[in-house]
This record gives C-alpha cells, structure tokens and sequence, in this order.
C-alpha cells in the first residue's frame, strides 16, 4: 500500500458518496434506493450530492422516533465498520475528514495543541446529543424527539447540506432564522478551528469517531510497531499530527491511520497490520501485541 | 492470536447479523423515507 495515495483514496472515497454535484447548483436531493444505506463517514443525507445516509442522522432517527429504540440495522453497521477499520475511516473515507485535510493545507499559523481533555468531549456529545437528548426531549404533540446532533452540532449538515439548498431554494431560505445563524457560526468557528489545528472537529465534537476510537485498538485492521525494528528515534512521533506515540502506543485511539508516521518511519518499523503486515517486513515482522499491552516496559522515544 | 481472530470475526458476524435483522424489520425503508426528504433540522430550519 502506497501510505501517499491517501488524499487520492479520500478523493475517490468523496465522489462515491457523494456523486451527484449537478445537485449542489439546483438545491434538489437524491431520492433513491441508495439512500437506504448507511456510509461509513460523517456525510449528511440531506447533502444535494449525497447517495447514501449518514450514520448518525440513522441512528437519531430511531432514538427521537415514536418508539425511541436503537436502529439494529445502524447498530450492526457500526459494529461491522468498526470492528474491520476502525479510524481508518476517519483517515481515508470521512468526507468531513477530507475537507478538514484541505482546508488545514491553507497557510496560516498553526496551533500544535495536544487538545489532551477537550478530545473527550466528543464522548460527551455521542452519549447526549446523539442518544439520550433525542429520546429525551420529546415534542407533546407528535410525540418524537430531535436529531440533537444533526440540529445543534452537526457543521457537515451545514456546509454540504444547508448552504447549498438555500442558495438555490429561496422558499426555504425565508424560514431561517436563529438556528440557522447559530449552526452556520458554529460551522465558521469549526472550520476556523480546523484550519489551525489539525482535525479539531475530529477531535473534539465527532460522535462518529468517538464510535470508531472505541474500536481501534481492537479492529482488524490496525498498525504495530516492530520492536525489534525500533531504534527509537522519536522521528514518528514528531511527525503525528495529533501529538501521539505510535512506537509506544500505535493503536491509540486518537489514531486516524493517516500513516504520517509509517512514512517518516526510517527503519520500518512501524506498518499497517491485518492478520498479515503491510510494511516494509512483510510477513517477517514480529507481533508486538506484548508490546503494545504493556508500553510502559518501552524505552521511551528520546 | 487465533483466539483473537474467531472473537473478532465473532464480533463481525455478530454486527452483519444486527444488520439482516434490522433491514428485514424494514428499518432501511425507515432510513431512506428520512434521506430522501430535505432534513430540516439538519439545515437549521426544523
């Protein structure tokens, strides 16, 4: 696997999910049968562009729903998802992902912060927007709830989704008003805080990758780090743009797999692993999952 | 390591599972009546 192919796969991975781009200039949205199934990144439904569903809308669906159940379908989605790929997803197929990869490519001063306890929030924000504010606040008279997430948070629903119909629809551009104003300053302070620092909305407020993070240490798909290999140099944990340690903990959480690292990785020691390796070594590399349980018995990167 | 592997793919079979059972209880004709319409909410007008 070619690690430098990863804006290109974003790329491809941005035109499947989202092909339609006649729509944008129209405002009209896609209304067939692929709208029945679930993407694997934060791409909103009602984005003119968009064939497949996101996730957590999905999933809110379910919660603020008549029944305020969860949506198995969504459920084993998610679980399958994860379980194979983990935040390879949010690395290589979230289109939220590759406008935040874009838009942070623009020249201006960065901000290197380790964002060490705002990264919870996107926790927070999973467990409350997204499932107990829906079944919990329940409209008197239909007797469903909101998609909280998609209504208060969600800046993927008003970049790809809210200003491109109302550009065109001028019906429904005279019913905004103050949710509205607060989701498009909330989508300026985001993309604002996406172009200093890396991912900040991954990061902090993505209830999808607080899904996938869980996941990551365990999924199929992962990377490891070749003791044997490792001359700890710390080369790769300086080139992480989330501030982590791949040599000592290459399955963080936190990781989007953007491979940065296994690029800058001078001995090979670090690669991607599925049951067999994609590094450099081959099938010839030892597991480290010893290793990675135990990071403390490490020597640290100087 | 090859107990690992069966849990995982355990796990996985277990999600592609919850999946069958939620489209044949017809929750993708529930997704896509959502999709298919402009979300109100999710453009900040609903």
């Amino acid at each position: 696997m070619k690690y430098t192919n990863r804006l290109l796969t974003q790329i491809v991975f941005f035109f499947i999910q989202n092909p339609l781009l006649k729509n944008i200039f129209t405002g009209t949205i896609y209304r067939g049968g692929g709208k029945r199934i679930c993407t694997p990144g934060l791409n909103c439904y009602s984005c003119p562009a968009a064939v497949t569903s996101c996730p957590m809308g999905a999933a809110q669906l379910f919660f603020a729903g008549a029944k305020h159940n969860i949506s198995f379908f969504v459920a084993g989605f998610l679980l399958t998802i994860g379980m194979i790929f983990g935040r390879f997803i949010c690395g290589y197929v979230c289109p939220m992902g590759l406008f935040q990869d874009i838009i942070y490519k623009i020249k201006t001063p960065k901000m290197r912060v380790k964002l060490k306890f705002a990264r919870y929030i996107k926790y927070a924000v999973l467990v409350l927007f997204v499932v107990v504010f829906p079944m919990l606040f329940i409209n008197d008279l239909s007797g469903v709830g909101s998609p909280w997430f998609c209504k208060y948070i969600c800046p993927s629903g008003t970049i790809f989704a809210a200003l491109p119909i109302l550009a065109s629809n001028e019906y429904l551009r005279d019913f905004a008003g103050n949710l509205f104003v607060w989701k498009v300053s909330l989508a300026m302070w985001l993309v604002v805080a996406s172009i200093s620092t890396y991912r900040f909305f991954c990061r902090v407020l993505c209830p999808l990758g607080a899904i996938y993070s869980l996941f990551n240490k365990n999924a199929l798909f992962k990377m490891k780090c070749v003791e044997s290999e490792c001359v700890s140099c710390g080369r790769c944990a300086k080139s992480c743009h989330l501030f982590l340690n791949p040599a000592k903990r290459p399955n963080s959480p936190e990781c989007i797999r953007c491979g940065a690292c296994i690029r800058e990785c001078g001995t090979g020691a670090l690669c991607y692993n599925a049951i067999v390796d994609f590094g450099k070594n081959g099938g010839n590399s030892k597991d480290n999952g010893e290793n990675e349980e135990n990071g403390g018995n490490r020597k640290d990167v100087k | 390591m090859k107990v690992k592997i069966a849990v995982k793919v355990a796990v996985i079979l277990f999600g592609i599972g919850l999946m069958i059972f939620g489209a044949v209880s017809g929750e993708l004709s529930e997704i896509a009546r959502k999709a298919t319409k402009v979300c109100l909410e999710c453009i900040g007008i609903g």
